[in-house]
């Protein structure tokens, strides 16, 4: 085994410890913080598949932006934050039972796959991931369409947000 | 290749040649090496910490024209010493139905996002942590620490002023994220990077005279997201006692204040970055890497130096005031000024310097004055709804 796969071990025992933790812990905002360690495990996990721009942007839109909004919620939503309802509903082990399929048939899947083994290879030097990925993104032939769709629905769920919250009648 | 010119490089080589010589394995030694690399400048970062409240305790106190410490030692230096003597054998205090390991977490993970800005921080050329592709969006993702450290720290205390505290505060640092990562773009637009190093090499001509007014947003923002005054009715001492780190005593409230200092200093090095060239002055930055680390130094004591100059002068203002200048008039302002900047830099791509900086720093210059003649009549508006409209009276001698 090599370095790099120890630390992806590490890693993803780490992740999979927090998520477990997420589900598993009876206080909401404990949950939202479990939520956060997790997030920020997969953003390791990025990092160490040299994907540098998408684990800052994982660390910058779910920790930055969505725990912090989770957090928020359950701070203003829940009278008590000390929570003592039953913490699984009666389906539990269906959606155990789910989970467990969902990742046996994709372990299944990708133990086919010719690059299950391999370990991320070393990026050359002059090797521009983010310059590429903004080209990408911006180039007619490749993906500006679905970039500027998805432009358009955060556009539209902003301005969804801000007709829910305005309040015409008031002044 | 000597010492002089590439230190950081050298001595790690030694210190590699060192532990292998004792038998040590290739890889083990250099993952020692490279802890010990981070454990060197955290332990150097600390170290300025120290000073760094001493710097702030006699800048206030010329502010305020007082003459600030001066008992302890020549001018007052070993004043920091007793503080830090002070706060450590000050009892540890956790207030009854406080979460413990939540509020313990709180002021570590605090003062770690300040430390962990300084790994894309380029001291010199060849003297940086990593030369991180994504730098400029790194100094976001950091924050996003940082404002998760203060609403676990309002949280755990269980006080409802710590509670107010801490949701002002996240208030603050959500909203004005915006306008600082619109403004981290100008540079990028420049430099055509995100890297550090990248944009520092850009800056033939400092990026404060292609963009004051991007700059001055840059600056705006860092306050906010410091939680300094202007911005500080996270504290509010005069309604929140002390806000977010109320229940906090002793080392633990040391490591919120020492961080809050330290990143004020590291948001002046990056004003310096960003728009002032960093470590490059009239090519002194190739003399050696220390001196572009003493440039690098001074400039960000002077960016601090404005911060804290911006910070004993203006008042508190409220929270809806600061709501409604960063929603209302910064976020579009910045919006609008990266999309000046971003069409004028396609426009004047193949113009000379001069023509290139000169058209920048007009278009800002436009920008912002239009910005501020829609914010003037808007406001004017407003107060006429409120007081009716008034004509001017003329004064009559």
């Amino acid at each position: 085994m090599t370095a790099q796969q120890i630390i992806f071990m590490i890693v993803a025992a780490y992740t999979l410890g927090s998520a477990l933790m997420v589900v598993t812990t009876r206080n909401l905002v404990h949950a939202a913080l479990w939520l956060v360690s997790t997030l920020f495990g997969v953003a390791v996990a990025y990092a160490l598949l040299n994907a540098n721009f998408i684990a800052v942007v994982q660390v910058v839109v779910y920790i930055g932006a969505i725990a912090i909004l989770f957090i928020f919620a359950v701070m203003l939503t829940r009278k008590d934050m000390r929570d003592s309802g039953p913490q699984m509903n009666r389906n539990w082990w269906a959606g155990a039972i789910v989970a467990v399929l969902v990742f046996a048939g994709l372990a299944f899947l990708l133990s086919g796959w010719s690059g299950f083994q391999n370990t991320a290879a070393e990026l050359p030097a002059e090797f521009d991931a983010i310059s590429l990925l903004g080209e990408a993104l911006t180039s007619p032939q490749a993906f500006v369409l679905p970039f500027e769709v998805a432009s358009v629905l955060l556009l539209a769920a902003l301005v969804g947000a801000v007709y829910v919250a305005f309040n015409p009648t008031k002044k | 290749m000597s010492f002089w010119n590439d230190p950081l490089k050298v001595a790690a080589d030694w210190l590699e040649g060192v532990f292998t010589g004792w038998g040590m394995d290739a890889v083990l030694s250099h993952v020692l090496v490279a802890f010990l690399g981070v454990f060197l400048l955290i332990a150097l970062l600390m170290v300025l910490d120290i000073f760094l409240v001493w710097i702030e305790r006699k800048v206030v106190a010329r502010f305020q024209d007082r003459i600030g410490p001066n008992r302890l030692g020549p001018f007052g230096l070993i004043q920091p010493f007793a503080d830090i003597i002070k706060l450590i054998i000050k009892e540890d205090t956790t207030p009854s139905g406080a979460d413990k390991v939540v509020y313990n977490l709180a002021p570590i993970l605090s003062m770690m996002s300040v430390l962990i800005l300084w790994a894309v921080v380029p001291l010199a050329p060849v003297v940086l942590g990593v030369d991180l592709n994504v730098g400029a969006l790194f100094l976001i993702a950091a924050g996003a620490i940082g404002t998760l450290s203060i609403i676990m720290a309002g949280w755990s205390s269980n006080n409802k002023f710590a509670m107010i505290g801490g949701f002002r505060q996240v208030a603050v640092m959500v909203s004005f994220e915006i306008p600082m990562l619109t403004m981290l773009m100008i540079p990028t637009i420049y430099a055509g990077s995100m890297n550090m190093n990248a944009i520092i090499g850009a800056q033939d001509v400092w990026f404060f005279i292609l963009s004051p007014l991007g700059a001055l947003i840059f600056l705006i923002a860092a306050i906010a997201e410091l939680g300094r005054a202007p911005f500080d009715l996270a504290e509010g001492e005069s309604e929140l006692v002390s806000g977010f780190n109320i229940e906090y005593s002793g080392m633990k409230f040391g490591m919120f204040y020492a961080g809050e200092l330290l990143h004020a200093f590291t948001f002046g090095g990056f004003w310096a970055i960003l728009f002032f060239g960093g470590y490059r002055f009239f090519g002194l930055e190739q003399v050696s890497p220390f001196l572009a680390i003493l440039i690098l130094i001074i400039k960000a004591m002077l960016g601090y130096w404005v911060i804290m100059w911006v910070k004993y002068t203006m008042m508190r203002i409220r929270i809806d005031q600061m709501l409604g200048f960063n929603w209302k008039f910064l976020t579009p302002l910045a919006f609008a000024l990266l999309l000046v900047t971003a069409l004028m830099n396609a426009l004047l791509a193949d113009a000379p310097t001069w023509l290139y900086a000169l058209g920048m720093f007009l278009a800002n210059v436009v920008t912002g004055w239009i910005a501020l003649e829609i914010a003037r009549s808007a406001t004017r508006k407003e107060r006429e709804q409120v007081e009716g409209i008034k004509t001017p009276v003329e004064a009559h001698h």
